[in-house]
Parts: C-alpha cells; structure tokens; sequence
C-alpha cells in the first residue's frame, strides 16, 4: 500500500536540521529585541492615545523680522486656510497687497467681517472660498467684487460657508484653545442652520439643552496688523482687538505687520494683549500698512476711502485699473504716508 | 422756540427710535438708524444708557455717529473695550444686554428678519451682507427694538430667507425653541410704530406719526397689516431732539469730508 511504503522512505534526519530550527529561534529573540530597543529609541515617552489630540505646534524660536515680502511668502502659502483678521480696527492691508502681487492663488479667506481687502482678493481671483459672518462695507454698502464672484464667478466662481459672529468668534476661539468644536447658545430659529452643514448641535450633559455647534476654526496662517513689536518680534496690539490673538493662536503659521519695532514695549497695563514672539512666524515693519482701515494712536479709519471704494469696485473695469495702479505697480512703502495722523 | 415745522421721515423714525430707550438700558447697537437713535437717546433724555457695539466697545460716548461699528471713536470714549469673543460668550450670551437693536432689508409680519439674501439662499439674486451678530442678539437680548423705513418692497408677505429669529410663526413659536427672552417689542418705522399682539405676537401698528394715514401704511406694508384697537397719534420731534439729530449727523459728515 502507497501510504505506509512512504513512511518506510522517508530519509534520515540530517543533524543541521534541527540546528536550523534552534538558530531560527535564536534569530527571532534577537530581531525581537533588535526592534524593541529600536522602538524605544525612535518612539521615546509615546503612548498609544484613544482620544484625538490637537497636532503639536512647534513653537518658533524667535519671530523673524523680515521685510514684508518676504514674510508673506514664507506665511501664506498657495492653497492656505487663511485669515487676514481684523474687526474694523489694524486690518492688514499692507500684507494682503503683498499677497496680491505674490499671485498667491486657491486662498480659504477666513474673516468674521470681510470689507475691502476681501472683495480685493477676491476681485483678483486669488481666492477660492470665504468663510465669513458678515461681508459687506460698513456703513456703505455691498462688496461688489464679493457680489460679483458668488453671484456672475467672475473672475472665478467663489463658494461660501456662512456663519453667524458669535459662531465665528467661538470657532476661533476654540482653535485657539485646541478643542476639535465650540459650544455656544446660538442660531436658534435661524435659517443658516439649515444651509450651512457644519452647524450641529450638541445636548448638555448636565441641564439637557440642547446648544450649537461648529468646527473650532484652525488655519494654515494668520495674518494681522498691530501697533508695535520689540526687536525680539514680541507684538503687543491695541483698542479692539477683535478676534486677533485668538486666529494668530489657532494657525500653524502667523504674520504680523507692524507701525512700529521699538527696543521695549514700553508702559503697559498688565493685561496688555501681547503676543510672545514664539507664537509668530514672522514680523514686518509696514507703518501705514492697516490703511484704509486704522490703527489706534496713529491715524484713524479712513472713512472717506471707504466711501469712494463703492464706485471702483462697481465695475470690472474700475476695479482692475485701481489694483494695477494702487497694487501691483506699488509696494508697501505706499503705506507710510498714511502712518501720520 | 417755536416747533419746528419739517423733518424728514427718516428724523422721525430715529427720534422715535430714541424715545423708546431708557437712561437704565444696556443696549446692544446695530450700525445705521440703530447707531443714530441709540447715540441720540444718549444726547437727550438718557444719559446714563450703556451702548454696546460689537466690535468690544462697552459704554461708549462717541461724539460722531461710526461709520462702522468698530470706529476709533467708538474705542477712545467707551469705559472698556474687550474682545469679540469676549463680547459675544460673556455679554451678549452671558444675558447682560436689556435691548438689542436690529435692522435689515426684509421684515416679516412676526418681525422676522432678513439680510442674507434675496432670492435663493444658493442662488441669490441679490447677495446681502448677512446676519453678523443679529441671530444671537435676536434670541440673547432680553427685548429687541426693530427700526426700518416701511415699504412694500422690505416689508414682505415671506421673507427669502430668515436671518434672525422675531416671533417665528406667531404665538408660542419662541417658547417652543427654548427661548425665554421677549424677542421683537418694538418696530418703529417712518411711519409708524408696530407692536406684537399680545396672543397673536403679529406686528401690529400701535401709532401713527404725524401727517400720516392709515391708507399710507397699508400701502407700504407686503400684508394686509392690522391695526391694534387704540392707535395713538406719535407726538412730533421736539426742537431739541431735532437740533441734537442734526447736530450729530454734521459732526458725523464733517468727520468723513475730514473737516473735524
């Protein structure tokens, strides 16, 4: 019979045999501790996490002081999530121009009140999207080039998403704080709700209320105007500060423009708003570089400027001929006539 | 002095506005006729009012009327001044504010309002600013002043699209989502001033200002609008409330042409 004949043929065993058994032991032990040490070398003090925490923001060395070219080029970057923040009040003009003649293109723009620097970057194109709460020129009117693009897309097609200000200004916040949402008594028996997806709601885990919700807001880069910084690249800002410190706290990178760099910060309340250097990216001297809108103790809010923006950006044509005159063919130096009051 | 004999509509919609505040109010201020009513009221029979502008500004005394409702003025004469977070999470959530005062483009006859668009939400034909602060300052304010000019063309039937929140569909519709505060008290327009009825909370006309009929109102209104059963007549601008209006918006344009 087949079978048993087999058993009969099979060959002795030759003695490496079970000496390759024993060495393959040997070899795993060893490969085990091999990577063992390897591991805990690479991966010192890491522990598996069950939770999502906020990703790590490696604090800068020292805010560099750069020229304003330059410090737009290595903050805002083609395709970024960005905000050039400012409520009324130290609107960063300057490096949004900067950003404009860079031709950076594929922008997020962040803004609780987009005004002219909006419709401006948004007339050139060089946005995508604008995530805002309140678009329009104070006071005045519409932003026709906003209008413009999310009603005709020209010069592209612009989407939106659409909050309410305290939504916006509980986003920023909790980006600043690293909380993946923010809880607030909001939107309700209002219609964004309804349109816009990410606002959802949350129940209270101790009264039952149900509250609002929306996405804590984190940037790419954040760009903002302030009065001065000392030669470290600390900036102190103040008068209304809007949302600044907290977008600048929840961006990866930030910039700040500023009237002017001084040895020391000078006489301060205590609770001064004063953001170290090792938060910011990159600082540049632009005095003037917050005009049309103002910075307090130097020169007030150019309001006749934003009443003759109504007629140039009505029209193409206006518009394009007032950014190729007043932006493209000029550079931040532009600025500093307006620095005195 | 002798009463002054002309005003405009729109003087009159804002002294109206002003008479409706108290020196005790903590105001929440919208900018355009809510700036200019509230900073009046301030001038005149209410000089201890708190106005708040969103921008962070608390008990401000501006001078001039803002263009925006972050202007230096607004920062250089206010108590203090906190940030926009602050703003909104402690003062405005937190249940400080007595009124909030609201414009817009489109009105409702539950004194819903609308400044997000006109047509489609996805496709407008007309793209307005949006709501800002007023879908919180509609449902956190413990009572909401309204001020517009009355027209067919902003006073509408249905709105396109519902910005911040007034009575909802009339009676309970507040109570239903939760909400304790009074919502919309007052509208007051260039020609008159509408209450909600107290079962139906539909805006209903309560006074008729001066030189103005009935027919006029129901002509500028986009619903058959109704009027309560004591309509009274709204005592014309006194010669101080309109000397300190003008007064204020002269000092307000002299400042923009950069004559102050």
């Amino acid at each position: 019979m087949q079978p048993m004949l087999a058993s009969f043929e099979q060959p002795a065993r030759h003695w490496t045999q079970g000496l390759d058994r024993r060495f393959a032991l040997l070899w795993a032990l060893l490969w085990a501790l091999l990577w063992a040490l390897i591991s805990r070398l690479a991966f010192a003090g890491r522990c598996d996490n069950t939770g999502a925490t906020r990703e790590r923001i490696q604090p800068v060395p020292m805010a560099k002081i750069l020229p304003l070219a330059d410090a737009v080029e290595e903050v805002v970057r083609d395709g970024d999530k960005v905000a050039f923040e400012g409520f009324t009040h130290l609107i960063p003009y300057a490096a949004g121009h900067e950003a404009i003649r860079q031709q950076r293109k594929d922008l997020t723009l962040v803004r609780m009140t987009p005004d002219l620097l909006y419709d401006q970057l948004i007339g050139v194109g060089a946005a995508l999207k604008m995530i805002f709460s309140w678009g329009g020129n104070p006071g005045v009117g519409s932003l026709h080039r906003f209008r413009d693009a999310y009603e005709q897309g020209w010069p592209r097609p612009l989407e939106i998403e659409e909050h309410s200000h305290a939504a916006m200004a509980n986003a920023y916040e909790a980006g600043a704080a690293g909380l993946p949402f923010a809880v607030f008594r909001g939107y309700r028996g209002a219609e964004l709700a309804s349109v816009n997806p990410s606002i959802k709601s949350v129940t209270c885990p101790y009264t039952g209320e149900q509250l609002a919700t929306v996405p804590a807001m984190k940037l790419d880069s954040a760009v903002v105007h302030a009065q001065r910084a000392d030669r470290e690249g600390n900036v102190m800002l103040e008068g209304i500060v809007g949302v600044q410190k907290e977008a600048v706290l929840a961006a990866k990178r930030a910039l700040v423009t500023v009237e002017e760099i001084v040895d020391d910060l000078g006489l301060r309340s205590y609770n001064a708003c004063v953001l170290p250097h090792w938060t910011i990216t990159a600082v540049a001297y632009v005095p003037g570089g917050a005009h049309p809108s103002y910075a307090q103790g130097h020169y007030k809010r150019d309001n006749a400027f934003y009443e003759a923006w109504d007629p140039i950006a009505r029209e193409r044509d206006t518009f394009t001929a007032w950014v190729k005159e007043n932006i493209l063919e000029k550079g931040p130096e532009a600025f500093a006539r307006f620095a005195r009051t | 002095m002798a009463a002054p004999s002309t005003w405009t509509p729109t003087e009159m919609m804002t002294i109206v506005a002003a008479r409706a505040l108290k020196s005790s109010d903590v105001c929440f201020v919208g900018i355009g006729a809510p700036s200019a009513a509230c900073n009046l009221a301030r001038l005149t029979h209410a000089p201890g009012i708190t106005l708040i502008y969103e921008s962070g500004t608390i008990a401000t005394k501006p001078n001039l009327l803002p263009l925006s409702i972050g202007d230096g003025e607004l920062c250089e004469t206010a108590l203090t001044t906190v940030s926009v977070p602050e703003m909104f999470r402690y003062w405005l959530q937190g249940g400080r504010i007595t009124v909030g005062f609201l414009g817009g483009a489109q009105i409702d006859r539950f004194a819903n309002l609308n400044t997000t668009v006109v047509g489609p939400y996805n496709r407008p034909k007309v793209r307005l600013p949006g709501g800002g602060g007023a879908p919180e300052i509609a449902t956190s304010c413990q009572e909401v002043f309204i001020t517009m000019a009355q027209s067919k063309r902003s006073f509408v039937a249905k709105l396109d699209f519902i910005t911040s929140l007034g009575h909802g569909e009339g009676k309970c519709s507040r109570e239903r989502l939760g909400i304790a505060t009074k919502g919309p008290t007052r509208l007051i327009t260039d020609l008159s001033v509408l209450e909600p009825d107290a079962e139906t909370r539909e805006m209903t006309v309560v006074s008729i200002h001066p030189g103005v009929t009935r027919e006029r109102i129901a002509d500028a209104t986009g619903w058959p609008v109704k009027f309560a059963a004591k309509v009274a007549d709204t005592p014309p601008p006194t010669v101080e409330e309109l000397t300190v209006l003008r007064d204020l918006h002269a000092r307000t344009r002299a400042a923009i042409e950069g004559k102050a």
